[in-house]
């Protein structure tokens, strides 16, 4: 439940604070108002559904574990305290403020994705390989699943894998221009091996999600755009089916009958040196693998986290969109603007997701096709 | 009177501190009401503005591209706020402190890695021997402890800010 409010605080995050701005404001925008405080302006409610969903989450996460970033309250061997009847109750409270908000918001995506057509043909349109965790009978799996491998006509390359094994069907490689690691399915290599992570590729691997209006969400997204739709601009879509789809486990993990059993906890000893764990972020597959000594201290540790498994096709998003948005060597600053909303789409960890900064400063080199430099354009 | 100026800068963090101030929730329309955001993660700006009233400073100072951008915002900053563990100990970034970056390098882009192993370079800014907190390399005037601090401690000690009012943080927030 904890992972589940994580997933719908941190999609609030990135679909209402960071991308909403360049869908309701316009990519072309002024860049001095596109953002949260812009949008607030424009359509409040929007701003308002947006800051609520994610309070909704963030409060989950605060009561279960006691704050709302970091708790402590996960441990070895199980949760450090039950939950007690008020904090369930408190929680079930707000379900129908969130499920309707949910709803409006996608209501308000579906009503305007025509006008999005171009950036969907445009924000990383092409074939890859997806990667998502499922359940036996093909349910999408936010943790204790299995990793399944399809392509882009569904074709199922790897599945039933048990997360141990992650280091058979990936690698990782090391680019000189970047701390970011990048990973590639093994059996085909690299750069050929390319997958996707996160909401898209967890709706294209998954048969359904497993909660009716959720479900019933996936089929229209699925007659829009097809089985397996390949374009990063879906995400957004992804991640607002995803929203609803969370809240409606939580209330069904909320109504179970020993939710509040107060045996919460095994006290783990070591009882093994190595362990790998994997669940899905909020951005996909996150792969957790540990080696300790016998007193439990750690010796040893590889992450590969969502942001490194796309890392190969937010490259590839990038080049398209450049491509196609940056003809001539006249270049608007709403064509930039695309450059960096491909990136956002994919929803990396904040400093290359948002707008921050000379933190992500963005320089376009445009060179005619011998290869010498015409215009240097920055952001 | 022209509204304060306000900047969020994000160093060797984890982003947390940053989202509990987003944790503010409503209260964030409230403050952004208040101040004029000129710089930070909500905002599409990419230069670093001159003449800026208040920047909360999330991270410690690892890499040379964090030395160079906590030296143009004490520039241009008169009250630097120290937001978080981070900014003030150095906390989980300097972990690494013992090892040195050499062996945390080789680990991860040498032993960790299947093919094409070698140290990312010379586009990516270099870390630096030793993880620092703010304080360590330029003037800080406010220290906002807390792995991260409450949004709650935030909403105040901007409120105390924006008021022009020394925010007291001294009993009212601990590490961790
Ligand atoms: S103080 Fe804690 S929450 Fe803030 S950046 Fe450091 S690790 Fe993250």
């Amino acid at each position: 439940m904890l992972n589940l409010a994580q997933i719908v605080q941190s999609h609030a995050l990135s679909f209402f604070y960071l991308s909403s701005p360049d869908l309701l404001l316009g990519f072309d925008s002024d860049p001095a108002l596109r953002n949260l405080v812009g949008v607030a302006r424009q359509t409040p409610d929007l701003a308002r559904d947006g800051v609520a969903l994610r309070r909704f989450g963030q409060r989950i996460i605060e009561r279960l574990g006691g704050k709302r970033i970091h708790p402590a309250w996960v441990v070895p061997g199980g949760v450090s305290r039950p939950l007690d009847a008020s904090e369930r109750d408190s929680i079930l409270a707000e379900i129908p403020d969130a499920r309707e908000r949910a709803h409006r918001t996608l209501e308000w995506f579906k009503k305007n994705v025509a006008s999005w057509t171009e950036e969907a043909a445009h924000f990383g349109d092409f074939p890859s390989l997806y990667m998502g965790l499922v359940h036996e009978g093909g349910n999408a799996a936010y943790s204790d699943g299995l990793l399944r491998v399809v392509d882009s006509s569904g074709w199922v390359m790897a599945d039933g894998v048990d997360p141990r094994a992650y280091d058979e069907y990936l690698g990782e490689t090391v680019e000189p221009w970047s701390y970011l690691k990048s990973t590639y399915f093994k059996p085909l290599g690299y750069p050929a091996g390319i997958y996707r992570v996160g909401p898209l590729a967890r709706l294209n691997v998954a048969e359904r999600l497993g909660t009716s209006a959720a479900d019933a969400e996936l089929a229209e997204y699925r007659d829009r755009l097809g089985r397996y739709p390949s374009s990063s601009f879906h995400y957004h879509y992804a991640r607002l089916i995803e929203i609803v789809h969370c809240i409606d486990v939580i209330d069904e993990i909320l109504s179970r009958p020993d939710i509040l059993d107060p045996h919460v906890r095994a006290r783990a000893q070591i009882n093994r040196n190595e362990g790998v764990g994997v669940s899905e972020a909020p951005r996909g597959v996150l792969i957790h693998h540990y080696k300790v000594d016998d007193d439990g201290l750690v010796e040893w540790v590889n992450l590969v986290i969502a942001t490194g498994h796309n890392n190969l096709a937010m490259n590839r998003s990038v080049l398209q969109t450049a491509r196609h948005y940056i003809k001539g060597d006249q270049v608007k600053e709403g064509m930039l603007n695309r450059v960096e909303a491909v990136i956002r789409c994919y929803d990396p960890c904040l400093s290359c997701s948002t707008h921050a900064v000379g933190q992500m400063p963005l320089e376009v080199d445009i060179r005619d096709a011998e290869g010498s430099l015409l215009r240097q354009v920055s952001r | 009177m022209s509204k304060p100026r306000l900047a969020t800068i994000w160093l060797d963090g984890c982003s947390g501190c940053h989202m509990s101030l987003l944790d503010m929730d409503e209260r964030l329309f409230d403050i952004t009401e208040r101040v004029d955001i000129v710089y930070g993660a909500l905002v599409d700006v990419k230069e670093f503005p001159e003449d800026v009233d208040v920047t909360l400073v999330e991270g410690a100072i690892s890499s040379e591209d964090d030395l160079r951008k906590i030296y143009e915002v004490r520039r241009n900053t008169r009250v630097l706020v120290s937001l978080g563990d981070c900014a003030v100990t150095s906390n989980v970034p300097g972990m690494r402190n013992q090892i040195g970056p050499a062996a945390i390098l080789e680990r991860a882009y040498l032993e960790n890695v299947t093919i094409n192993p070698q140290l990312p370079g010379p586009m990516v800014p270099r870390l630096l021997a030793m993880s620092r907190p703010v304080h360590a390399v330029v003037k800080v005037d406010v220290f906002v402890p807390g792995c991260p601090p409450s949004a709650d401690l935030i909403h105040s000690v901007l409120d105390d800010l924006i008021s022009g009012r020394v925010p007291v943080t001294a009993g009212v927030t601990c590490f961790g």
